[in-house]
């Protein structure tokens, strides 16, 4: 009801997907010191991003699915 | 805390608004507000199901553990959770949904009578309101003692006391705002966004601690077996890290206290009862054991990383004395202070405590630069406060359909009713927050209180059991059975006593019969004399009084209910399939960590 999650789910985890990528691009690198040296917002922005972009994708091919279905049954009403 | 860092915390906080915001359209009726228009897709259902369950307090207390007992914390998630959530989904939810019942309370007015659906009501709504406050208090602590918001409140020129104060409110009113605008649904969707967070605040954690202590085997080198295998010295209590032997874990965490939590809580039964459909609502809880049961990984594993670290000479800013002869801390776990007077807290043997419930918090401290801590402190308010929207939703809903519309004012609109709701939540939530100071003031009051929840919650699965699977129960035999059980409870509670504990409220107030070696196996045989005494009265008190109407029970009890119609699903997606998919899992991971 309402709304698909996976849009708001989407759009939040692109976002900050986006902005932990930018940050950890931009930032000093001696900031990654306590993470063992890895650039974990870079990293994790990108899997937090990807994540989010899967979420958009599957959120398409869901309306996709149901408007499919809403044909068929909207079909089989009206042979009947 | 830096601008980063409130930039993330900000934008999750838009979004929780926004989903309640844009929620609040779409609920017209009371049916819309407290079970989201049964509506809900089964993997929602089955993340909310899982998140309403995690709360701060779980985050934070199985990390604790973690760091206090090892690997063996997971038993609260292999066996003390996922049976139980099988159970549920399978044999239990076509009763629940197919009763159209519309909470747990309510279940039971229809099976047995008005009395027993009275007292697990008005005992379910205090308790919901007493949780949900003593979480409240619990993260507004914990706020408090990681200085999270000293350096904007010292910037803004107001006094860090009012951090506290500050934290509760925040936090109250984010989740007021977006229950109270959206209902069940809102707090169902928030939850799901919840889970993913903590997903992704909590499992870079565990993978830069793991490669900094040189993963699993070299976690196992640092610490030894007593905290990396979670079945060595099960068999008697004396040899293992918690205290119990095998029986009691099995029997008083895996049955009664699991099974009475998962079976018969409204707060998650709630998220199931709102899917769209029978089959819906039989995976919810299915779907949900699946995370449920890689969880341990996240949530548990950090507090053993804490433990194992090199230890730091990390002594806590409120901690006044620094003790030069011991080392101030295990791993990086601090130790434990006195909060008023600054000293550190001795045991017995006079060596200070660790303060475990920092073990997590310290993690995200000492791993996570800008940007990441960010992500990581909102992954762990996240936790809050789906765990307290979790309370909220059940609140209202109990409130409203069991005790306002049984007993205050029956047959009034439905308008009338989600009006109600909207208020309930309104009070509800002021009273959680009168018991999150209440906690603060007087710690042992809500010690006592939480001792008596689960004095009551004990006998639960008895009840619903045999109200379910024996059409012969009748409503006295459930009443006098769930008053038998609790008493019970509180009998065994009052003659039993941990070992190393002082005659009080950790039991004894009777008389000392028995010493138990540790608290947790005090309050599993606890539970279990609870289970045993109400399951054998309500089987006498039955068998005594004039069985119940068979023509009433069709729907409600196992052999008068024609078998659920499954809808054609694909193999892999039926129930049983989950069921099985789920318990190999817990089998599996049993076996890699003996």
């Amino acid at each position: 009801m309402g709304i698909d999650i996976r849009l708001p789910l989407g759009t939040l985890f692109s976002l900050l997907g986006l902005i932990l990528i930018v940050y950890g691009a931009a930032s000093d690198p001696s900031l990654y010191g306590q993470s063992l040296g890895i650039n974990v917002n870079l990293y994790w922005g990108i899997v937090l991003l990807s994540f989010g972009a899967l979420m958009f994708v599957l959120s398409r091919r869901g309306a996709r699915a149901a408007a499919r279905q809403e044909q068929i049954a909207q079909s089989h009403s009206s042979t009947l | 805390m830096t601008g980063i860092d409130w930039l993330i915390l900000g934008l999750y906080f838009a979004f929780v608004l926004g989903i309640g915001i844009i929620l609040k359209g779409s609920v017209k009726t009371s049916t819309d507000f407290f079970l989201a228009g049964r509506a809900i897709p089964a993997w929602v259902a089955g993340l909310a199901f899982m998140s309403a369950n995690l709360g701060a307090q779980e985050v934070i207390g199985m990390g604790a553990s973690g760091a206090k007992y090892g690997i063996a914390t997971s038993h609260f998630y292999w066996i003390g959770a996922i049976p139980a959530m099988v159970f549920v989904g399978i044999f239990m939810m076509p009763f629940y949904y197919g009763s159209r019942a519309r909470s747990v309370p309510e279940y039971l007015r229809l099976r047995f009578d008005e009395k027993t659906r009275g007292l697990n009501a008005i005992s379910f709504a205090i308790m919901t309101i007493f949780s949900s406050g003593i979480s409240m208090y619990a993260i507004a602590k914990l706020i408090q003692t990681l200085h999270v918001f000293d350096g904007v409140f010292q910037r803004l020129g107001l006094s860090s006391s009012w951090i506290f104060d500050f934290a509760i409110l925040i936090s109250a009113v984010v989740v007021l705002v977006y229950t109270f605008l959206g209902g069940l649904s809102s707090a169902i969707y928030n939850e799901v966004l919840q889970f993913f967070l903590i997903v992704a605040g909590f499992l870079p954690l565990s993978y830069l601690g793991l490669k900094n202590v040189g993963g699993w085997s070299g976690l196992k080198a640092t610490l030894g077996t007593s905290y990396t295998h979670s079945w060595a010295g099960l068999s008697h209590a004396n040899t293992n890290r918690l205290g119990v032997e095998s029986f009691g874990l099995v029997m008083g965490l895996g049955f009664v206290l699991s099974f009475g939590y998962w079976c018969t809580d409204f707060l998650v039964v709630q998220r199931a009862m709102a899917a769209k459909s029978m089959s819906a609502a039989r995976r919810t809880p299915l779907i949900g054991a699946f995370p449920k049961m890689l969880f341990p990984f996240l949530v548990i594993l950090p507090g053993l990383i804490a433990i194992a670290l090199p230890t730091q000479p990390a002594v806590p800013p409120h901690a006044r004395v620094i003790v030069s002869a011991e080392p101030p801390g295990k791993g990086i776990i601090p130790m434990k202070v006195d909060a008023s007077s600054g000293l550190p807290m001795l045991d017995k043997d006079g060596k200070p405590q660790l303060d475990y419930d920092l073990a997590v918090p310290s993690m995200l401290l000492h791993y996570f630069p800008p940007g990441m801590l960010g992500l990581g402190l909102t992954a762990l308010l996240a936790s809050f406060m789906s765990g307290m929207a979790g309370n909220v939703t059940a609140f209202n809903t109990v409130w409203t359909y069991d005790i306002y519309q049984s007993y205050i004012r029956p047959g009034a609109t439905d308008a009338h009713y989600l009006w109600m709701g909207r208020a309930a939540t309104v009070f509800g939530i002021a009273f959680s927050i009168g018991a999150a100071y209440m906690a603060n003031r007087f710690n042992n009051i809500m010690d006592m209180l939480q001792l008596v929840f689960a004095f009551v919650n004990a006998p639960l699965f008895a009840t619903f059991l045999l109200g379910m699977f024996w059409k012969r129960t009748t409503g006295h035999a459930a009443f006098t059975g769930l008053l038998a059980g609790t008493a019970a409870a509180a009998i065994h509670h009052g003659l039993t006593l941990p070992a190393g504990a002082v005659v009080g409220i950790k039991g004894g107030w009777l008389a000392v019969t028995h010493i138990y070696p540790s608290e947790m196996a005090q309050n599993f045989w606890t539970a279990i004399y609870a289970w045993s005494t109400c399951f054998v009265v309500t089987i006498i008190v039955s068998l005594l009084t004039r069985a119940p109407e068979e023509s009433k029970l069709v729907g409600l009890v196992y052999s008068l209910t024609p078998k659920p119609e499954e809808e054609p699903l694909a193999w892999y997606a039926r129930p049983a399939t989950l069921a099985l998919m789920v318990l190999a899992g817990t089998v599996l991971l049993n076996i890699i960590f003996w």
